[in-house]
């Protein structure tokens, strides 16, 4: 049975993934291809960040110099990782932090979202406007 | 008031945080028939018969969201909550109650009537609201109630790790339904409950994903009752 990722709200099938209780193994292929995550000489590198692995944890990431354990370095990362293991679906969200900075620095994050006719619209769109974002809900 | 400003470069962007997707929204926003709503709610809420029908047929962007991203995004906790950005997409105000008050807890189960001290408060919160928003539309950065940065960032705050669990939990409940599989879905909308009990979009949307109505039943209306003198709506701090 395949197992499915989510990571930054992308779907991936993992053909290489292996499930281990809380950990999920990958190939260094299927790493990029679904994480946008690139191991490199200095690190893990995603864009212009790199993160070092500490040399005396690197076996809780890298296992046989080719497989690439995703899961404890979302948790290095504190990423929160929420797995369902009836239907082998990993989600991988964003950090705390991270979320907490972006909203301190009032730059207003963009969204895309479809209307009822399903159209999208992206926040973006409405630039050069002010806007009310207004939350509701049927129920 | 969209109508009105729509040619003073303002737009409402209405985002409906629903799991269930466009047909849960769609009799709300393209009604078959008018919306009736309680005459207690009405009294508070005082609008006119034009602005219910505008309401019903709103011409701004209504979008769906059916993952809460942007509770997630803008840390919303409840409903109603409005952010204003503005022109160059700099949050003014972060996430807060759009003038909606606790009135609603007033109400008479029995009669369905709510004390009249209330329903003026609820409209006199209502109303303070909408004049800032009308005061920022018209003046922009001049506005009193723009806040400062130093304010806007103190009032943003930001996300625990539990928060952030509970919304992977959450968004994870959503990709299982997704997949069709409603009965795995369900332990993950109720695990991002239980982790932010004071997120009420998550346990409101649980309990609706389990039978259309069930939102606003007993087990929201026992929660809410055990709230005590705690706030469903936090206080509107306006300046």
């Amino acid at each position: 049975m395949g197992i499915t990722l989510i990571y930054d709200g992308r779907a991936c099938g993992v053909s290489s993934a292996v499930e281990s209780g809380d950990d999920l193994w990958l190939s260094f292929e299927d790493l990029t291809a679904a994480s946008g995550w690139e191991h490199k000489p200095e690190g893990l590198c995603l864009g212009d960040r790199c993160v070092p692995i500490p040399p005396a944890r690197e076996s809780e990431f890298i296992a046989a110099g080719d497989r690439f354990n995703l899961a404890a370095f979302a948790r290095y990362l504190d990423q929160p990782v929420v797995h369902d293991e009836t239907a082998s679906v990993w989600l991988f969200g964003e950090s705390a932090l991270v979320r907490g900075q972006a909203l301190r620095s009032l730059e207003a994050p963009d969204f895309r979202l479809p209307d009822l006719d399903g159209r999208e619209h992206a926040l973006s769109d409405y630039r050069g406007k002010k806007v009310l974002l207004l939350s509701w809900a049927s129920w | 008031m969209y109508r009105e400003y729509a040619d003073r470069n303002f737009t409402i962007v209405a985002v409906a945080l629903d799991t269930g997707g466009p047909d849960a929204v769609h009799p709300f926003v393209r009604p078959q028939e008018p919306i009736v709503v309680p005459a207690p709610m009405q009294a508070i809420m005082s609008w006119s018969p034009e602005q219910y029908a505008a309401a019903a047929a709103p011409t701004y962007p209504c979008l769906i969201d059916e993952k809460h991203v942007v509770a997630e995004l803008y840390d919303m906790k409840n409903v109603p909550m409005a952010v204003w950005i503005d022109e160059e997409g700099r949050i003014v105000r972060p996430a807060e109650p759009a003038g909606a008050t606790d009135g609603f807890r007033s109400m008479d189960r029995k009669t369905f009537t709510i004390p009249s001290d209330v329903v003026e408060a609820g409209r006199a919160s209502r109303a303070r609201y909408t004049a800032a928003l009308r005061d920022w539309i018209e003046h922009g950065a001049q506005s009193r109630f723009v806040l400062s940065e130093d304010d806007a960032r103190a009032r943003a705050g930001g996300p625990t790790a539990t928060d952030a669990l509970a919304a992977a939990s959450f968004k994870l409940g959503q990709c299982l339904r997704e997949q069709g599989r409603p009965e795995l879905a369900k332990p993950w909308f109720d695990e991002a409950a239980r982790l932010c009990p004071d997120r009420w979009t998550y346990f409101r949307q649980a309990l609706q994903l389990e039978e259309v109505g069930k939102a606003s039943g007993p087990e929201f209306v026992a929660k809410l009752r055990a709230l005590g003198e705690r706030r469903y709506y936090d206080e509107i701090r306006l300046e």
